[in-house]
C-alpha cells in the first residue's frame, strides 16, 4: 500500500494548474482533499507522475451567492465549510444535508465539494444532489472555459465530462424558488458509509391546485451515474402526493431501476429500498413545499 | 448504561486484599495517550532494510516459473528471494497448537494431518495472498516498485472454496501428499443418542452456518529483526501474543540455540488470536537480517491483514436436538464442518473448542458430535476471540430457539428448564475437555445468570409490544443466548518477582499484553500478595529475556495462569521478606505482618522496618548484608503456575431489536449482558474487555463478513467492503455480573477476554428471528445485513 513515485506541485493560479495538466510529457492528476485519490494512489489503482494541488489557488477557495442568486462553490472549498455556511443552509438545505451524510467529520473537513463531484462515485451523495438541484459545472482547460449541465457531467462510474487536461473550477447551484420542497434519503450499512441506495427529491407545489407542478427525482447507488427517472417525476406531477400517487411512483421506480449486486446488497434490495425511500422522501418534500 | 466499574469488589469471594477488586486506573494509559507507545513500528533501527512480499493473485495454481532478474536491478533493491532461495529452511508448523494432548489421543484418537507451510511458495500456491517472493529494499516504496517487476507464470488449478465441496470424492486435493482435503477429524459420543432421538417427543433438525470474519487488530502485524554484531545475538520485535513460541520457532528454523534469540513484544495494538500463531513473515524477516547483515523490517498493510493474515469462524453445523414434551433436551447430534483454509495451522484448537463448548450450560444426557476440519483455497483460519465458541453457540442457541418455537415454549423458559444447577457443581458433562481430561464445569450459577438477563431485558414488555403489532413497519423482537467458556488453558505460565535494593519490586511475566492492561492488573495482584503499595511495582511482559519460559496471552488464560503465578511468587517473596525482617529485628517471624511495604510486629508501637530499609541496608559501602540466610540481597522468586483444570466462565446475553420490514435494518434497542468470571481483579478493565468482545461480536452479527467469490478471490479486501463497526454502531450495554470464584486457582479468577464475543451472533439472530415471527422466518446465517434480512422476509412472503 505504497504509491508509485510522483512529483507534487501547488500552483497559485488556474492558468498554471491547467498548463500542468496539459503537459503531454507526464500524466498529472488534480488533488484537493485527497479523500479518494490518496487511497487510490496507495493501492496503485492510480499512478500519476504529477499531483497538482489546487488548494493554494485563491480564487478556487471562494464560496458565494452571485448577483443572480446562484450558489457558486469553488474547487478548493471543503465539504464541512459548505455544509456549515449560513447561505447554503438557508438556500440549498438539500446540499447541506447531503454533505452531512458524507463519511465522518474528518473526511468532510478534508474533502472538497468539487472533488467528490469530479471523482464521481455513483453511490456518493453529492453527484445525486447536484443532478437533483440541476447544478452546472464550470470546466477550464487549454481550450478555454465551458459550462456543462449536471446530466451531461456524469458519464460513467469514476468518469465525468472533465477531460484529463481540464480542471473543474466551480459548481454552480441555481436557487430553489418558493413553493419547492426537498428531501434526501439514503440507506447505508454503517453511519457515514456510501449509500447502498439513496434518493434526492425536489417537488414544486402548484398553490392554485395544491398539486405537484414539477418534480425532480434522482437516485444514487442505482447505476453507473446518478439515475434521474422522468417517468417517476411524471407519475408525481399533477398529483397530491397521496397514498395512491406515491404507490404509483414507487411502482414506476421498481420497474425502471436496474441497479447492480455487490457484497453489500443485492440488486433486488436496492430496487425495493429505492422505492421505499422514494415514498418517504416525497412525503417529506411535499410537507416542505 | 450501568457501569459495573462504579462498584469496587473488596467484598467479593475470597479476596480480602486492598488492591484486588478495585478499578485502579490503568498505568498504561498516560503513556499510550501521550503517544509514547512502543509498537514495532516505533523501534528505530538505523540502516534497516524493508521487506515487501509478493503474494499470489491466484487461489490455486501451479507455479511454472519465477523470474526476478528485472526486480534485482530496480533502484534500492538489496535482495529478491523466491521459494528456491529459502528452500534450505524447514517449512513452518505451529507445533504447539498442532500437538494432540495425550489424554485426547488416548480417548478419542483424533485425526490431525500436518500441512507444513513453505516459507515462500515453490510448486503451488493455495490461496490468494500466499507469499511467493520477498523483496528487500532500502524502503517499502522501492520494495513495492520492485515487486511489480517479479514475473511469475502460474498455471491455474481448480479452486475449492466451499468446505463441503472440498470433501467430495472427486475434489481436487490441495496437498497432494494427503489422501483427501480433511485436515482434522474427531468424534465423540455420550449415552445412546440414537435411542434418545427415536423416543423423543420433538426433534429439531437444522443447518446453521457461521460465516467467515476476521480479527482486524488496530495495529497490523509487524516484525523487525537485528543481529547484534557484538554478541552475535538475534533480537526480534514482533507484535506477537506468544513471544516464547516465536523465539523457539525462529531458533528451530534458522538452526540457532533458543538462548541466542531474543523476542520482544512491547506494546501490541490488539491480537484477538490473529497474532497468537506463527507466520512465515516472522521467520523470514529474522532470516533476512542474518543473511544480509542488516536490520530488516516488515510492516503488514491493511490489504495484507485482511486477505493474508488468519481468518476465522467459518463453520457449518448440521445440528439436531431431541426433547421431551416439557422441552427437556434428551439428546444432541451435531455434524460440524470447519473451513480451515489452505493450511492446517492450529489443528484441533478451534474444532475441538466447538465440540466441547456445544452443550454450553445445558444438561444433555445423550450426545453425538463429530467435527471435520477441511482444507480449501482460502486464507488459513485460526482462533479469533472465542475460538470456535461463537460458532458453536450460534448453532446450539439457534437450535434452542427453533425447539422453543416447535414446542411453543418461551425461549428463556426452555433454556431455564435445561440448565445445569449450581448444586451440581462440579458438573461432569461426559465429554472430554481440550486438555484430554473428563470435562468438568468447576463452578457457576447459570440459572442466576439467566434470571438476571430475563429481568433486565423485560420479556413481558417486549411480548406486550409484539401483541400491539408493528409500528411503521417496525417489528420488535427479543433473543437470548448463553454460553460457558473453559478458560485458563495450561500448560503453565511464569512469574518472576525481584525486590531491588531500593525496595521497588519488578514483576516479570511470560504473557505479553495486547491492550489487556497487565501492567495494572498484575501489579494489583502482586501488591496484595506481597503487601506492598501498588506503585512500587514495575511489570514486564512479552520479553523472553525477562522470563526464559512462557506460553502467551491467548485463550483467556493470562489472568488465570500469569495472575496465579504472580500471586504465588508474591506470597513466597512475602515470606522471605518477613523472615529477613525477623532476623533483622531479632523477633519471631510468626508475630510479624507485612503491609503497605512495612513489616511490623503485631502489637502497636512494636518494632518495624520498611522494605526499602530491609532490601537496601548495607553494613559496608557497596557490600549488602545477607537478608535471606544466603549471600547477597536477592529477594527473588520464580513460579511456574500449572492450572489443575479449566476455570469455567459463563454468561447470558439478551437483546431487544427492532427490525424495519421495508429496509431490513436492525436496530439494537437494548443489549443485556450478565457474566460470571469469578473474582474480578480490576472491574474497569473487566468491563472494557466485555464491552470490546461484544463490539466485535456485534460486528460479526450485523456487519462483518470476509466474502470469497467462487474463484477464490476475496471480495472484501479493503475497509470499503469489509465493514468493521465503529462506536456509532455499538449501543450502550446494560451490564451485570455475578461472582462464582473458581476453585481451580488461589485467586478464584476466570478468564474473560473472549466471553463478550461469544454470544452476540446467536443473541441477535434470535432477536431478529423473534421480531420476524409474523413472517415465520428462520435465521440460519449471518451477518444480518439489511439485504439479507429483506431476503428472509421476501422468501417468507413468496413461500
Amino acid at each position: 500500500m505504497k504509491p508509485t513515485s510522483f512529483d507534487y506541485t501547488a500552483p497559485s493560479t488556474v492558468g498554471e494548474a491547467v498548463a500542468l495538466l496539459g503537459d503531454e510529457e507526464r500524466e498529472a492528476k488534480v488533488v484537493a482533499g485527497g479523500q479518494s485519490l490518496i487511497p487510490m494512489l496507495n493501492m496503485r489503482l492510480a499512478r500519476p507522475e504529477l499531483l497538482v494541488d489546487i488548494t493554494r489557488i485563491p480564487e478556487l477557495g471562494r464560496l458565494h451567492v452571485d448577483g443572480s442568486g446562484k450558489l457558486r462553490i469553488g474547487a478548493a472549498v471543503r465539504q464541512a465549510r459548505a455544509a456549515a455556511d449560513g447561505a447554503v443552509r438557508e438556500g440549498w438545505p438539500l446540499l447541506a444535508v447531503a454533505i452531512g451524510r458524507i463519511g465522518h467529520p474528518q473526511i468532510r473537513h478534508r474533502g472538497t465539494v468539487c472533488g467528490s463531484l469530479a471523482h464521481h462515485d455513483p453511490a456518493a451523495e453529492l453527484p445525486t444532489a447536484a443532478v437533483c438541484l440541476d447544478a452546472r459545472f464550470v470546466i477550464t482547460g487549454p481550450r478555454g472555459t465551458r459550462t456543462v449541465g449536471a446530466e451531461d457531467f456524469f458519464v460513467a462510474t469514476f468518469s465525468t465530462a472533465v477531460e484529463a487536461d481540464e480542471l473543474l473550477t466551480e459548481a454552480v447551484f441555481p436557487p430553489l424558488p418558493a413553493h419547492h420542497g426537498w428531501a434526501f434519503e439514503e440507506l447505508t450499512r454503517r453511519h457515514g458509509d456510501f449509500a447502498t441506495v439513496g434518493v434526492a427529491v425536489v417537488l414544486e407545489r402548484d398553490t392554485a391546485t395544491d398539486t405537484v407542478r414539477s418534480a425532480r427525482v434522482v437516485f444514487c447507488g442505482a447505476g453507473p451515474v446518478p439515475v434521474r427517472l422522468p417517468a417517476v417525476e411524471d407519475a408525481l406531477v399533477g398529483t397530491d402526493v397521496g397514498e395512491h400517487a406515491l404507490a404509483a411512483a414507487a411502482r414506476v421506480a421498481l420497474a425502471r431501476l436496474a441497479p447492480a449486486d455487490d457484497v453489500h446488497a443485492t440488486a433486488e434490495y436496492r430496487r425495493e429500498g429505492a422505492a421505499h425511500l422514494l415514498v418517504r422522501a416525497c412525503t417529506t418534500a411535499w410537507e416542505r413545499c | 448504561m450501568s457501569h459495573a466499574s462504579d462498584r469496587d469488589r473488596s467484598d467479593q469471594g475470597n479476596s480480602n486484599g486492598t488492591w484486588i477488586g478495585r478499578s485502579v486506573p490503568r498505568v498504561e494509559d498516560d503513556r499510550l495517550l501521550r503517544g509514547n507507545g512502543r509498537y514495532v513500528d516505533d523501534i528505530a533501527l538505523p540502516g534497516a532494510v524493508e521487506a515487501a512480499f509478493l503474494r499470489s493473485p491466484h487461489a490455486h495454481a501451479r507455479i511454472e516459473s519465477v523470474d526476478v532478474t528485472a526486480a534485482l536491478t530496480a533502484p534500492g533493491v538489496v535482495a529478491v528471494w523466491t521459494g528456491d532461495d529459502v528452500a534450505d529452511l524447514p517449512a513452518m508448523l505451529n507445533k504447539e497448537e498442532l500437538r494432540t494432548p495425550p489424554g485426547l489421543a488416548a480417548l478419542l484418537d483424533p485425526l490431525v494431518r500436518m500441512t507444513p507451510m513453505p516459507l515462500l511458495a515453490r510448486d503451488k500456491v493455495l490461496y490468494v495472498g500466499q507469499p511467493v517472493a520477498v523483496v528487500l529494499a532500502e524502503n517499502r516504496y522501492l520494495a513495492e516498485d520492485a515487486l511489480e517487476l517479479v514475473e511469475v507464470r502460474y498455471a491455474p488449478l481448480r479452486v475449492l472454496v466451499d468446505p463441503e465441496h472440498a470433501l467430495g470424492e472427486d475434489a481436487v486435493r490441495l496437498h497432494e501428499d494427503l489422501p483427501d482435503n480433511t485436515a482434522v477429524a474427531v468424534a465423540t459420543r455420550v449415552g445412546d443418542p440414537e435411542a434418545a432421538f427415536a423416543g423423543a417427543h420433538a426433534v429439531v433438525s437444522e443447518r446453521f452456518e457461521a460465516h467467515r470474519y476476521v480479527a482486524s487488530p488496530i495495529e497490523t502485524r509487524a516484525v523487525s529483526a537485528q543481529v547484534d554484531p557484538y554478541s552475535g545475538r538475534l533480537t526480534v520485535w514482533s507484535g506477537t501474543q506468544t513471544p516464547h513460541r516465536l523465539r523457539d520457532a525462529i531458533a528451530h528454523t534458522l538452526g540457532l540455540e533458543s538462548a541466542t534469540v531474543h523476542v520482544i513484544a512491547a506494546d501490541v495494538g490488539g491480537g484477538f488470536g490473529q497474532k497468537g500463531i506463527l507466520y512465515v513473515e516472522e521467520l523470514l524477516v529474522p532470516h533476512a537480517a542474518r543473511r544480509l547483515g542488516r536490520p530488516v523490517l516488515w510492516r503488514e498493510d491493511r490489504n495484507e491483514n485482511l486477505t493474508a493474515s488468519s481468518h476465522a469462524r467459518e463453520q457449518i453445523h448440521r445440528i439436531e436436538l431431541a426433547a421431551d414434551a416439557e422441552g427437556r433436551i434428551v439428546a444432541v447430534r451435531d455434524r460440524i464442518t470447519v473451513n480451515f483454509g489452505a493450511y492446517n495451522m492450529t489443528g484441533l484448537v478451534v474444532p475441538y473448542n466447538s465440540l466441547c463448548h456445544l452443550l454450553g450450560p445445558y444438561r444433555v444426557p445423550n450426545v453425538h458430535i463429530d467435527v471435520t476440519g477441511v482444507l480449501t483455497n482460502t486464507t488459513f483460519a485460526t482462533p479469533y476471540r472465542g475460538a470456535g465458541r461463537p460458532e458453536t453457540v450460534f448453532a446450539m442457541e439457534r437450535a434452542m430457539d427453533r425447539l422453543a418455537a416447535e414446542l411453543g415454549i418461551e425461549p428463556a423458559q426452555l433454556r431455564a428448564r435445561n440448565l445445569v444447577r449450581p448444586d451440581e457443581m462440579p458438573y461432569a458433562t461426559g465429554l472430554v475437555d481440550r486438555s484430554g481430561s473428563p470435562q468438568s464445569y468447576d463452578s457457576g450459577d447459570f440459572p442466576e445468570l439467566l434470571r438476571r438477563a430475563v429481568a433486565k431485558a423485560d420479556v413481558e414488555g417486549v411480548r406486550a409490544r409484539q401483541r400491539e403489532g408493528a409500528r411503521d413497519g417496525k417489528y420488535v423482537g427479543i433473543g437470548f443466548a448463553m454460553y460457558i467458556e473453559a478458560t485458563g488453558l495450561g500448560p503453565f505460565e511464569t512469574a518472576r518477582i525481584d525486590v531491588a535494593p531500593s525496595g521497588r519490586v519488578r514483576l516479570a511475566i511470560g504473557a505479553p499484553s495486547q491492550g489487556q492492561g497487565h501492567r495494572t492488573s498484575m501489579a494489583q495482584i502482586a501488591a496484595d500478595a506481597i503487601g506492598v503499595p501498588f506503585d512500587v511495582i514495575d511489570v514486564v511482559g512479552g520479553d523472553t529475556e525477562a522470563t526464559p519460559f512462557g506460553v502467551g496471552t491467548i485463550a483467556s488464560r493470562a489472568l488465570v495462569n500469569a495472575g496465579n503465578a504472580t500471586h504465588r511468587a508474591g506470597r513466597l517473596v512475602r515470606e522471605k521478606i518477613v523472615e529477613a525482617a525477623a532476623r533483622r529485628l531479632g523477633v519471631d517471624a510468626g508475630g510479624l505482618d507485612l503491609s503497605d511495604g512495612i513489616v511490623r510486629a503485631g502489637e502497636p508501637g512494636g518494632p518495624s522496618i520498611s522494605l526499602a530499609e530491609l532490601a537496601g541496608k548495607a553494613p559496608l559501602p557497596g557490600i549488602p548484608e545477607p537478608t535471606d540466610g544466603r549471600h547477597g540481597t536477592e529477594i527473588s522468586e520464580t513460579v511456574h503456575f500449572r492450572p489443575p483444570g479449566f476455570a469455567v466462565a459463563s454468561g447470558a446475553h439478551a437483546a431487544v431489536v427492532e427490525v424495519d420490514e421495508h429496509t431490513g435494518e436492525v436496530e439494537i434497542l437494548h443489549y443485556v449482558v450478565v457474566h460470571d468470571a469469578g473474582n474480578i481483579v480490576n472491574p474497569m478493565i473487566a468491563e472494557g474487555q466485555v464491552t470490546g468482545g461484544i463490539a466485535q461480536g456485534i460486528g460479526g452479527a450485523l456487519y462483518e463478513e470476509m466474502v470469497y467469490g467462487p474463484d477464490g478471490q476475496p471480495r472484501t479486501g479493503t475497509y470499503m467492503d469489509y465493514l468493521v463497526p465503529t462506536s456509532s454502531e455499538i449501543p450502550d450495554l446494560d451490564m451485570d455480573e455475578i461472582f462464582t470464584p473458581s476453585p481451580m486457582n488461589d485467586l478464584g479468577v476466570k478468564g474473560l477476554g473472549e466471553g463478550g464475543a461469544i454470544a452476540p451472533q446467536a443473541v441477535l439472530a434470535g432477536a431478529v428471528e423473534d421480531a420476524l415471527r409474523p413472517f415465520d422466518v428462520v435465521v440460519r446465517r449471518g451477518p444480518l445485513s439489511p439485504s439479507r434480512v429483506r431476503a428472509l422476509i421476501r422468501a417468507a412472503a413468496d413461500a
